[in-house]
């Protein structure tokens, strides 16, 4: 969407992830989705007095990983607590950093060549999950609130962008290219459904070139498609208020999904004081040239490079192909691509196959094999298998796995193999000479007759490729 | 009354039982526990299982520790699983960690029979104990005085012959100043030599466990058992436990010695004596003296006024009423919050809090705060210049002998002021200690102060043990 009368939006993105440690940030506690309320809790975590915070060195090396993807400088950084209270977070204060954060300074490639610059992405811990009954439904007003201590004290990275958003589109764009890397590292896995990737967005509007106005933090965006919608609907809302004469005030805003709109959440005041001070009870945290070196040597490769290798295994690919390319890159199942392409496949058929049969059902790719995948598309290209029925083996495969061959075989499709459809052929051929010594001669248009008459006689289930290619080879 | 390092040995050789001699502790503690309010809480069982599983060691010929069955008393900040923890305040009241300190854990293995939890000042806020929200603890030497604070009760413990040793924390002199006032030897260790996990944070920077004792060897002894490396807290040093008790007769020949000016200017005159007749001991040991002039540590006392405050703002924010200790009930979260800090925290945490939120608030942090750290960066500094020629200091450990009652109480900053020698080690991150070294008119004990670097902890007993030896002598 592009706004009216000369205005631009102006967008940054603060995109917080969990990340995928084994434990939590400062204690051994499990780092798990879904336990019990209150299982994954210790002194540390759940900030009894005494208790002391210990860095989790694999959280430090998960947010060294996204910051090399991110082009950030990894930079000796420190620890601070940021004070202010909320039930869920049982110190009172959050440990974060503040003003030396691990990773400074990078930027991110999209798909359409745009850059976003990367300011920071540093490390914190999360806090508790509060749930608030009746009342208002919130803390201010509930009639009781419940408090599971099982997130607190997970490990985050937040990554802030710089404003160079210019449209929804492109956030859009930053955060699924993101999503990817973040998968990609192994620091995530990405999914914001559960929170585990929280995106929060600050919007504001300008006249093209002009200073930038006030902007609004927008939370609560739980999806790619909250998040494109939000940044619409919040900028044109800046946009007709300063038409309108008014102005915009800095103030953070809740996205209601339903409604479609943003509302007012808190007033971002200058008052907001989190009195920041150096965390005492941790110490520097300096990661050293090797480690540094080690962690980039053990990172594969990111999406816009692994995007890269599989279009050049097309040639001259059109705006479509590349899109497929896209989706298998964003499922990472481009190995299942190159194992078909290397046993004989052609390219385009299976990134045809994973970007829409596979993806469609993604859910279960578990139960589809490297082998099982190969063997289907090769069946398909052989003219064993029409397209048709090459997707109804790939979904049969993918609901409960099994062997292609005695799918194909149960479903009744085993007549085409090649050696029946051949024997098949013959028979026409013998049936009607004819037909056959004018296709012989070079009538073109027989080849729709026999076509027609094998789909007759195997009930509409042949491949009309691979009939040609039988009449050929016996012409 | 035996010394720790005499009932171990006696436990171990059969001549004593762990159960006799927490016997003994209690009967002192029964005598006079009412009068001198010296502990919190007594565990009776809790001992009585320790002692009981050291005698078995024991029976089964196994060594039982280098504490076998000496009871030891713990100040109330420190978590002892099971056992109410308070810190003497009102908000904690009825709290029992589920988890024990890193020191507890290792008292425990090496054979000590922890006997109760004594009193403090509330979250260790204090120089006479006064602050308690459960009321005083007497200086067993003067009941009509105060025993010293914040670890006043770990203090009384040791000087009413309750327990031979005890822990204290020591934040900005919270274990030497008690210990001068009560007439003991008393270890502020080097920042990160005793674990912290479990101590209740007052201020993080600066909070340090040590022990109390009647003896440098068992106060060397008792150190040797609590220090090292501990993984659960990060400032710990990366160490094992130094050799203390090997050096403690290492003697001072050959040492050279600075006396800090500031360290005994404003001092009473029979403090300022006691300090002089030391160095003539220390001299007579073959140490050579030099006078020093450390400018600096005049910042201390306003640099600790920031620092200490603005970290317990934050550490002390946890006391909110939602998960456990006090909570007064109110219209909403915010009102129960604020009434439960309002009735559960007495005056002088109100105080601190207050100075510390405001030193740290935007607008002021550089002013106090951000200032405050350059002051302790300076004084890091001075000190180890004057580390460059001297091995170790010497100065007061307190201005004065202990107080009466209501003394300082109406007056905060003559209150903070006994503790102006002792607070820049505390903000160096080094160690010192205080050992007892003739009295006053009055007869009470004077401490003096013995002062060095990081990590000096062995120099510092063996300069002790040579004061100690001279101050016995009739």
């Amino acid at each position: 969407m592009t706004l009216p009368n000369g205005w631009e939006m102006v967008v940054g993105l603060e995109v917080h992830t969990e990340l995928k440690t084994a434990s939590k940030m400062f204690c051994g506690c499990a780092n798990a989705f879904g336990a019990q309320p209150n299982t994954n809790i210790c002194p540390v975590c759940l900030g009894l007095p005494g208790a002391l915070p210990v860095l989790n060195v694999g959280a430090v090396e998960l947010a060294m990983r996204i910051g090399i993807a991110l082009h950030c400088t990894i930079a000796p950084s420190t620890f601070h607590r940021k004070n202010y209270f909320y039930p869920d977070m049982p110190k009172d204060f959050q440990i974060s950093q503040y003003d030396l954060p691990i990773n400074v300074g990078g930027y991110l490639d999209l798909p359409d060549n745009s850059r976003v610059s990367i300011e920071r992405a540093h490390l914190e811990e999360d806090t508790g999950k509060s749930t608030h009954l009746g009342g208002t439904g919130r803390l201010q007003g509930a009639d009781r609130s419940l408090v599971d201590y099982n997130r607190s004290g997970v490990p985050l990275v937040e990554i802030v962008s710089g404003p160079d958003i210019r449209s929804s589109q492109q956030a859009r764009a930053y955060a699924q290219e993101l999503r990817g890397i973040l998968i990609a590292t192994g620091a995530s896995d990405g999914r914001m459904e559960e929170g585990s990737m929280r995106i929060d967005a600050n919007v504001s509007i300008r006249k093209a070139n002009a200073a930038i106005g006030n902007r609004c933090a927008i939370k609560n965006l739980n999806s790619l498609r909250s998040l494109q919608r939000a940044i619409d609907y919040e900028a044109l809302r800046q946009v007709e208020l300063l038409e309108e004469g008014g102005t915009v005030r800095q103030e953070t805003r809740h996205w209601d999904e339903n409604l479609g709109e943003t509302s007012t959440m808190r007033v971002k005041e200058d008052a907001d004081d989190y009195r920041y001070f150096r965390e005492p009870d941790l110490v520097d945290l300096v990661p050293d040239l090797a480690w540094q070196d080690r962690v980039r040597a053990a990172l594969p490769p990111m999406p816009a490079e692994r995007r890269q290798k599989l279009s050049a295994r097309l040639s001259d690919p059109t705006p479509a192909q590349l899109d497929a390319v896209e989706v298998v890159i964003d499922l990472g199942l481009e190995e299942l691509v190159n194992a078909a392409v290397d046993a004989g496949a052609e390219v385009t058929l299976a990134i045809s196959r994973v970007a829409n049969e596979v993806a469609a059902n993604i859910e279960q790719v578990t139960n589809l094999t490297s082998d099982s995948f190969c063997a289907t598309v090769l069946m398909e290209q052989r003219g064993e298998l029409s397209a048709t029925q090459a997707k109804t083996v790939l979904g049969e495969l993918l609901a409960h796995g099994g062997d292609p061959k005695s799918i194909a075989s149960a479903l009744g499709y085993e007549q085409l193999s090649s050696s029946s459809l051949g024997e098949t052929v013959a028979a026409l051929i013998e049936e009607h000479p004819d037909e056959w010594n004018r296709y012989r001669d070079g009538d073109e248009k027989l080849a729709q007759f026999f076509i027609g008459q094998v789909m007759k006689s195997t009930k509409g289930q042949a491949n009309g490729k691979a009939v040609v290619s039988e009449l050929q080879a016996r012409r | 009354m035996k010394t720790a390092v005499q009932i171990a040995r006696d436990v171990q050789n059969g001549e004593s039982s762990a159960v006799d001699e927490l016997n003994t502790s209690l009967a002192a503690v029964r005598a006079r526990n009412d009068e001198l309010h010296v502990f919190l809480y007594v565990d009776e069982e809790g001992a009585a299982a320790q002692a009981a599983k050291v005698d078995a060691l024991v029976a089964k010929g196994e060594n039982a520790g280098v504490l076998a069955g000496v009871p030891i008393a713990i100040k109330d900040n420190t978590c002892q699983r099971g056992i109410p923890t308070t810190c003497a305040s009102k908000i904690l009241e009825g709290w029992r960690p589920p988890y024990s300190a890193t020191v507890i854990e290792r008292l425990l293995a090496a054979g000590a029979v922890p006997v109760g939890k004594t009193n403090l000042d509330e979250f260790a806020m204090g120089s006479s104990t006064e602050n308690s929200a459960f009321g005083p603890t007497r200086n067993p030497l003067d009941p009509s005085r105060v025993p010293g604070g914040s670890s006043g009760g770990s203090a009384a413990a040791v000087a009413a012959d309750m327990t031979p040793i005890s822990i204290g924390s020591d934040t900005g002199g919270s274990i030497r100043q008690p210990a001068a006032l009560c007439g003991l030897v008393g270890v502020k260790p080097t920042y990160g030599l005793v674990s912290r996990y479990g101590l209740i944070a007052f201020a993080s920077s600066l909070d340090q466990i040590g022990p109390f004792a009647k003896t440098v060897l068992d106060a060397a002894t008792l150190l040797e058992v609590i220090a090292g490396h501990d993984r659960m807290d990060s400032t710990s040093l990366p160490e094992p436990s130094p050799s203390l008790v090997a050096h403690v007769n290492d003697g001072v020949a050959g040492k050279r010695v600075g006396v800090v000016r500031e360290l005994i200017d404003g001092a009473d005159e029979e403090v300022v004596d006691a300090v002089n007749r030391a160095l003539d001991v220390l001299r007579e040991a073959g140490a050579t003296t030099v006078e020093l002039s450390i400018p600096e540590l005049r910042l201390g006392l306003s640099a600790y006024y920031l620092i200490a405050p603005a970290e317990a703002s934050s550490n002390l924010a946890r006391y909110d009423g939602v998960r456990y200790g006090l909570r007064v009930d109110a219209a909403d979260v915010s009102a129960m919050n604020e009434a439960t800090r309002t009735a559960g925290f007495g005056a002088e945490v109100k105080r601190r809090i207050m100075l510390g939120t405001y030193a740290l608030s935007a607008g002021y942090y550089d002013a106090y705060y951000g200032q405050a750290l350059k002051v302790r960066t300076q004084m890091i500094d001075a000190f180890s210049r004057a580390y460059h020629e001297v091995d170790f200091l010497v100065g007061a450990t307190t201005p004065s002998v202990a107080f009466k009652f209501g003394e300082k109480t109406s007056n905060p900053m003559a209150m903070y002021l006994s503790d102006v020698f002792t607070i820049p080690t505390n903000l160096a991150g080094e160690a010192a200690i205080s050992v007892p070294f003739g009295s006053g008119e009055t007869g009470l004990p004077i401490g003096v102060q013995l002062l060095g670097p990081g990590r000096s902890e062995a120099q510092l007993f063996s300069a002790a043990r040579v004061l100690e030896i001279a101050d016995s002598r009739p």
